[in-house]
């Protein structure tokens, strides 16, 4: 993975093949106490105490189709390799919450990337999900909802040209607002 | 009287195409992007990128477009499954930007499978 978007996409991904309606996904970027804080929260299936353990083991997976699940266990090494740490917590029927912390001035800190494109995808290509994004940086604050976007568009497909405008749009400017890259 | 050109033409057929053909829950086509663990890394989130840009452009409103696991085949990312309304899906792999917009126009517009990416169409016949 290149930058920590991709890995916040691979994280959701997750989270709805585990059936979740409900994710909210949180960057908190505190510089002044040089920290970043990554937080992906669902109302999936969840993982029972063995599984939640092991997730972040490469050589773990769920599926049956080969013995490697390299998701989580990438996010962990970024993560770790940037003076952070994967953090996991879940229960069967509750949900899952990833938290992976960073340093934010770390010199082996992988780069944000392009947020924007990550939320395009994931608000357009899961219509039923219910998304709340939220990103902090410093004092400022940008917040998008799947909610916000059914409301504008009540009667179209998501897929319709001027939705992905929109959305696009209202990322871009949003987070050029609050000094992040989008 | 201005003379019709090849390109007036074709924008005539994608113009009728996509607002004619048949429907099934609004959409005529449908495209997923496998968007697993492998399928990110190596570059599935581009594909969706230049798909959606090439919908909002051409203002295409019966394409559906989404993500999915996954495919089993992590070498061959980034893959993509295009599928028109009553027609076998069709598997493409090893895909860029340049590649998928190729098959958005050629397949998903004009219903040709661009046989030189494709993987399999259906689950028994191979290219």
């Amino acid at each position: 993975m290149e930058d920590l978007s991709l890995h916040i996409l691979d994280v959701v991904e997750n989270a709805i093949a585990a059936k979740a309606r409900r994710i909210e996904i949180s960057v908190l970027e505190e510089i002044e106490e040089d920290r970043l804080t990554i937080e992906i929260k669902d109302d999936g299936i969840g993982m029972d105490e063995e599984v939640r353990q092991k997730a972040a083991d490469p050589f773990f997976t769920t599926r049956t189709s080969r013995r490697v699940g390299l998701g989580l266990s990438f996010l962990a090494q970024a993560a770790e390799e940037a003076g952070g740490k994967l953090e996991i917590e879940s229960r069967p029927g509750d949900g899952t919450k990833v938290r992976a912390t960073f340093q934010h001035g770390h010199i082996d800190r992988k780069p944000l990337g392009s947020m924007s494109e990550t939320m395009v995808m994931l608000f357009l290509g899961n219509p039923d999900v219910d998304f709340h994004y939220n990103h902090m940086k410093g004092e400022k604050s940008y917040t998008l909802k799947s909610q916000w976007m059914r409301e504008r568009f009540p009667d179209q497909s998501y897929m319709a040209p001027d939705a992905i405008q929109w959305l696009r749009k209202h990322l871009q400017e949003g987070l050029e607002g609050i000094g992040v890259q989008g | 009287m201005t003379k019709l050109t090849l390109e007036d033409l074709k924008k005539i057929k994608e113009e009728v195409r996509s607002s004619t053909l048949l429907r099934e829950g609004g959409f005529r086509a449908k495209i997923t992007i496998h968007m697993g663990t492998c399928g990110i890394a190596a570059g599935a989130r581009k594909l969706m990128t230049a798909v959606l840009k090439e919908v909002e452009e051409k203002k295409i409103q019966d394409v559906m477009v989404t993500t999915s696991g996954c495919a089993g085949l992590c070498s061959r990312e980034p893959m993509a499954t295009v599928e028109i309304l009553g027609n076998p899906p069709v598997k493409y792999c090893d895909l860029n930007e340049e590649k998928i917009k190729e098959i958005f126009l050629q397949h998903v517009v004009n219903g040709e499978i661009v046989e030189a990416y494709a993987l399999a169409r259906g689950s028994e016949s191979t290219y």
